[in-house]
């Protein structure tokens, strides 16, 4: 954890980022774009599929590299990464998989923090004797255990049913507002990212760029049935807007 | 387990059936090789030549999978690698095994060396063809997340990649025992004076049938007791993450 009074900012510019495409030309995903996550804050980034969500996840976790910009971290970022897909490795059991991504971690630590995400029975099994949903909370818990100071979360809620996504999204909640993690959530759900952010970034066009910026004044807990409802009003109204 | 053995023994009976028809010099009956094995046990000979051949077997085996798995991932892995190696491979592959046998001999003189590096030359290739396979095949979503939770590359190797790769190396484990240990006793019997070849090339300028099978069987035996005490184990404790079939 990042110590008190280091609001260390992370910041991701992008002048350009292209694919190959199959015909030999280039198609330009992200061009001038460029995003700041404050610490401690849940910061969520919706958008339609293919609009370049995950291919600037994947430039701010490292994995894409071919890319003109930079991405700046604050020094000695811990990234916890959730996958779309759980991308646990099925031959070793759960608590191995905790294990090998957070090798400094204790023990009753990992027991503790499975525990609290209720999957402290399935230790000793293997993923594959998991469903969707406990693999979810797996992969979760392997995200944590490494005490990031970075959370980014990859639709982690997606062909979850209705009643498991909100009781994973309100774990996910308690668990960042404890230990206040600056997190990124990438999500194409309007309502998944007013029920759990602090800011909302929104994404449009083609090559991508940020069409809005909101604010949640009343972020999780605070938030009323009213005031999410404006603010649904709100995104629906600049979305209707850049779409024209 | 109980259908292995019932059909071990139709073998031997049939075994006994046929020599009963046919000259006992051409075809002894089972009594009559065990007899010359418990002959050649008594004086010892048994037990060295089969050390030496299981010892030879070991070293070309061992010596064809390490370099071959490590060049199978680099192929797999490795696409300008791939093209480069390819042709090479390819030689390889159709390279008669009696080539190989030969040229090692003319070259390195007639000794183990010699013997054992034309028989992992053989099986060499092989190996490479069936994990390029497997390295072909590793999850990349896998690799992904173990990049971005930075994990040192003996984690990467031991509970990333290994584990994908397991069942190409039981297979090739599988199909290299049987193909190393035939080879070895070619390369006895052109080279070599000792081991099961030798004495197999013995047997034959005798035409002795018992000693050749009072040889050739108890190294089946061992072979068999590899494969079922040492490789299908390992298989099953590689896989038993699967989720069992109904």
């Amino acid at each position: 954890m990042s110590p008190a009074g280091d609001p260390k900012q992370l910041e991701v510019f992008v002048k350009r980022k292209a694919f190959r495409a199959a015909n030999g030309g280039q198609r330009e995903v992200l061009r001038d774009f460029s995003l700041t996550l404050e610490a401690g804050k849940i910061h969520a980034l919706v958008g339609p599929s293919g609009y370049g969500k995950t291919t600037l996840l994947r430039i701010i976790i490292g994995l894409d590299r071919d890319f003109e910009g930079h991405v700046t971290l604050p020094p000695q970022t811990r990234i916890g990464m959730v996958f779309q897909e759980p991308r646990l490795l099925p031959w070793r059991s759960v608590l191995d998989n905790l294990k090998l991504a957070a090798p400094e971690a204790a023990e009753p630590d990992l027991t503790k923090l499975a525990d609290d995400l209720g999957i402290g029975d399935h230790l000793h099994n293997f993923p594959g004797e998991l469903s969707l949903g406990q693999a979810r909370r797996v992969a979760l818990a392997r995200a944590l255990a490494i005490t990031p100071n970075l959370l980014v979360l990859d639709e982690p809620f997606v062909s979850l049913d209705e009643v498991l996504a909100r009781r994973l999204a309100g774990e996910i909640t308690t668990l960042v507002e404890r230990t206040r993690i600056t997190t990124l959530l990438v999500t194409h759900d309007i309502d998944e990212a007013i029920r759990l952010a602090d800011h909302i970034i929104l994404l449009g066009h083609r090559p991508a760029e940020i069409v809005g910026n909101i604010d949640v004044t009343l972020p999780r807990r605070a938030m009323t049935a009213d005031y999410a409802a404006k603010t649904k009003a709100q995104i629906g109204a600049i979305l209707a807007e850049t779409s024209v | 387990m109980l259908l292995r053995l019932l059909s071990l023994l139709l073998l031997i009976a049939l075994w006994q059936a046929a020599s009963m028809v046919a000259d006992s010099r051409l075809l002894p009956p089972p009594l009559t090789v065990l007899a010359v094995i418990g002959r050649e046990a008594h004086s010892h000979a048994l037990y060295f030549n089969l050390g030496t051949t299981l010892a030879r077997v070991a070293v070309a085996f061992t010596l064809a999978m390490l370099l071959g798995t490590i060049f199978g991932i680099w192929m797999g892995r490795n696409a300008t690698f791939n093209r480069l190696g390819d042709p090479w491979l390819v030689i390889l592959l159709n390279l008669p095994a009696l080539v190989i046998i030969v040229m090692a001999y003319v070259w390195l003189g007639l000794t183990d060396v010699a013997a054992v590096l034309a028989v992992a030359l053989n099986k060499f290739p092989n190996t490479v063809v069936t994990i390029r396979e497997g390295a072909r095949a590793l999850d990349p979503g896998l690799e992904e997340m173990a990049a971005v939770f930075a994990m040192p590359w003996q984690t990467r190797l031991k509970h990333v990649m290994l584990p994908q790769l397991a069942p190409y190396i039981a297979a090739a484990t599988r199909a290299g025992l049987s193909l190393v240990w035939k080879i070895v006793l070619v390369v006895e019997l052109m080279g070599r004076s000792n081991g099961v070849g030798f004495e197999i090339g013995s047997a034959f300028q005798l035409f002795d049938v018992s000693l050749l099978l009072a040889y050739a069987l108890p190294f089946v035996g061992i072979m068999l007791a590899i494969e079922t005490f040492l490789v299908q184990p390992f298989e099953r404790h590689v896989s038993r993450w699967r989720p069992k079939a109904a």
